[in-house]
């Protein structure tokens, strides 16, 4: 089963004990997923098939990425583009690239497991939100390659103004599916072009703790993503991560030189001291395991220019607490760091 | 009776354009025009008076031809073509004039049209990537060209409510692109090394110039009213700008631009700092609005680039303008405008 995406059949086959309610989900979406693999063909990208690989993703890229991106573009003028750029700065080309250099780092040093994954919409608007950790966090990466290799449609990432502010970081960033958190932005993406967007509402916070606080969350900004999805009728999925606090545990933090850098925490990791200068780039092998929760709808009416603050927090809380519960569960149930 | 217009800056690119636009209007009767320098374009019937830029002889002009449009293209929108004071004195303060000219109890004026800038909403990293004629700016103004043209908005607007019975349109045009404007993208794209910022490609948005008078004719027709982006469909990053010119970028380290801005400007290379900013954040524009109220764009921002190119190569190749320029002569036009010996045809 060369189309089947390989986290499904792992987590299928070694997790069966495990799953309790969510196995009939999980038995469900392989089909589903199969089904899309199967009239896109982008498999793993392994012998004769690297080759059909390598053209389909561009053909692929402006089928999935041109509607919505053109949407304004109906009268048919000639649009003399030379690159795949979409109006967020994001290039599938390069998104495809960077999968097949990710895709070993994925399978191999995180051994990312999914559960729950058939949650994750096929089509239509969804806001993703999930905890966040790691001083170079590995979870935006992997929740990304993830749902991009098996689901086949894009993942836009929020993030703070940060990532836009520095060279380099903000031009590899934009390319690669991040979008700046800006409402305007999130409302587009999510109400216009019903794509699936990724935020962590901790914001720097969460990656910034040290591991004497891992697994606790922090607060959930001010609630503005609940905001975002009400105002675009968009359901939000949470996700909790187990695994990531391990990839990169920040042991204490120097914020004067954060601050001469401007940047929001500057961390000394477990990393650097076992390697070194690597250390700041090489994540551990901690196995990471992603949950996919049951998805929140909002019973109000979207386009609104605001919403109740109360609900809008208690609604931000509960998707916190959830979360909460959730790592605490897969806590309980992992044996290892390492094997998960 | 038709339509009397007045149009400021006539010999301005924009001026010129929308003065030729006009005169094909056969519901057009009079086009004044005016402005500190003669025309630059071929007109006509348009009557072009002389004055000072700040306006200062515009309340006699407008009681005695008793034009009912204004249509204000006398903007400077490139710092790199004038002191900061002569901005001041052109946008603010010729703005000022205009509408207390328009605005004296004779004035029958019931039409305005002001050509405004994208650069109003600024481009900083916090922005969004589109804005919408009501997103706020995310940081306070930095460059007098953005802060001179924040002030003339405002004019625009205390007018527009003065005067409910004019229809008051600003139109926000995004970077001008075509055959013939030339700007500071349009100078930093024909250097041999295209300026960049290191480490950035931000994405841009632009207008073709013809799309720049169809819109200013569409609200004159339809008398919209209101604020308007004028731009084209799509952003594209400016690595592509560069390569539909053919042409390499050159990066520009991304801190200290006011350390290298002024030596580079005397090689030639003008950056003023608002460019700077855009090479290295960009910026977007919702045109829907005025979609919405009918307006088709005739090309996308990445066809505005392309036409640019084109014409930019065809200059290359002979090596000098594709027309002769022209000048303006007063006694050859006074002729032509108003002597018996001229044969009119009858209009009306």
């Amino acid at each position: 089963m060369p189309l089947m995406p390989r986290s499904q059949t792992s987590s299928s086959s070694r997790r069966k004990a495990r799953t309790t309610r969510n196995t009939g989900r999980l038995v469900a979406v392989p089909s589903a997923a199969e089904r899309r693999a199967g009239d896109r063909k982008v498999s793993q990208g392994k012998g004769s098939e690297r080759a059909a690989a390598e053209q389909e993703p561009t053909e692929g890229s402006t089928a999935k990425t041109r509607p919505s991106e053109a949407a304004p573009t109906t009268s048919g003028l000639d649009d003399p583009r030379m690159s795949d750029v979409d109006e967020w700065g994001r290039s599938e080309q390069l998104r495809e690239l960077v999968r097949r250099i990710y895709d070993p780092v994925y399978e191999h040093w995180f051994r990312v497991e999914w559960d729950g994954f058939g949650r994750i919409p096929t089509e239509g608007g969804a806001l993703m939100v999930a905890n966040h950790a790691g001083a170079i966090p590995a979870d935006a990466p992997s929740i990304m390659h993830g749902i991009e290799r098996d689901l086949g449609r894009p993942v836009y990432g929020l993030a703070d103004e940060i990532f836009k502010r520095i060279p380099v970081v903000n031009l590899a960033w934009s390319r690669l599916g991040g979008v700046q958190a800006h409402p305007d932005n999130a409302y587009r993406l999510l109400r216009e072009q019903q794509q699936l967007v990724m935020v962590f509402p901790e914001g720097s916070k969460g990656p910034g703790k040290t591991y004497s606080e891992r697994y606790q969350l922090r607060r959930f900004g001010r609630g503005g993503f609940v905001q975002i999805a009400m105002r675009s009728g968009v359901p939000i999925i949470p996700l909790s991560i187990v695994g990531s606090e391990e990839t990169m545990p920040i042991l204490f933090k120097l914020p004067l030189l954060a601050r001469a850098l401007g940047v929001p925490y500057f961390p000394v990791t477990a990393n650097m001291l076992a390697l070194g200068p690597l250390g700041i780039l090489v994540p551990f092998p901690a196995k990471l395991h992603i949950r996919v929760l049951e998805p929140v709808r909002f019973d109000v009416p979207p386009d609104q220019p605001r919403y109740s603050r109360s609900r809008v927090m208690d609604a931000s809380e509960q998707i916190r607490q959830t979360i909460q519960d959730s790592l605490h569960d897969m806590l309980r149930r992992r044996r290892g760091v390492w094997s998960g | 009776m038709g339509r009397r217009v007045l149009v400021t800056g006539l010999g301005s690119f924009w001026g010129g354009r929308v003065a030729q636009a006009l005169e094909s209007d056969p519901s057009v009767d009079v086009i004044v025009g005016l402005d500190t320098r003669e025309p630059t374009v071929e007109l006509e019937r348009t009557e072009f008076v002389r004055t000072d830029e700040g306006y200062s002889i515009l309340s006699r002009i407008v009681r005695a031809t008793q034009v009912d449009t204004i249509v204000h293209t006398f903007l400077v929108v490139d710092s790199s073509l004038a002191s900061s004071r002569h901005v001041h004195e052109i946008n603010v303060i010729g703005t000022m004039n205009l509408f207390a000219a328009a605005s004296q109890p004779e004035s029958r004026v019931t039409d305005v049209v002001v050509k405004s800038s994208t650069l109003v909403y600024g481009s900083t990293y916090r922005d969004p990537v589109w804005f919408a004629e009501d997103t706020p700016r995310s940081s306070s103004p930095r460059h007098r060209v953005e802060r001179s043209l924040i002030e003339v908005e405002a004019y625009v607007r205390d007018y527009a409510l003065d005067n409910p019975q004019v229809a008051v349109s600003t139109l926000r045009f995004s970077n001008v692109l075509g055959s013939d404007i030339v700007t500071p993208i349009t100078r930093a794209l024909t250097l041999p090394l295209v300026p960049a910022v290191f480490g950035f490609d931000p994405r841009l948005q632009f207008v073709h110039e013809d799309d720049v008078v169809r819109a200013i004719m569409f609200v004159l027709d339809r008398r919209l009213g209101g604020v308007f982006n004028v731009a084209g469909d799509g952003l594209l990053p400016w690595s592509e700008v560069a390569a539909i010119c053919a042409k390499r970028l050159a990066p520009l380290p991304p801190f200290g631009s006011r350390l290298y801005a002024r030596p580079l400007a005397r090689l030639g290379v003008d950056l003023p700092p608002e460019l700077i900013e855009l090479l290295t954040y960009g910026r977007g524009v919702d045109n829907r609005r005025l979609k919405r109220a009918g307006f088709e764009y005739q090309t996308t921002s990445a066809g505005a680039v392309r036409s640019f190119a084109e014409a930019a190569r065809l200059r290359g190749a002979l090596g000098r303008a594709d027309r002769p320029p022209y000048h303006y002569e007063r006694d050859v036009e006074d002729f032509f405008r108003h002597s018996p010996a001229v044969v009119r045809e009858q209009r009306g």
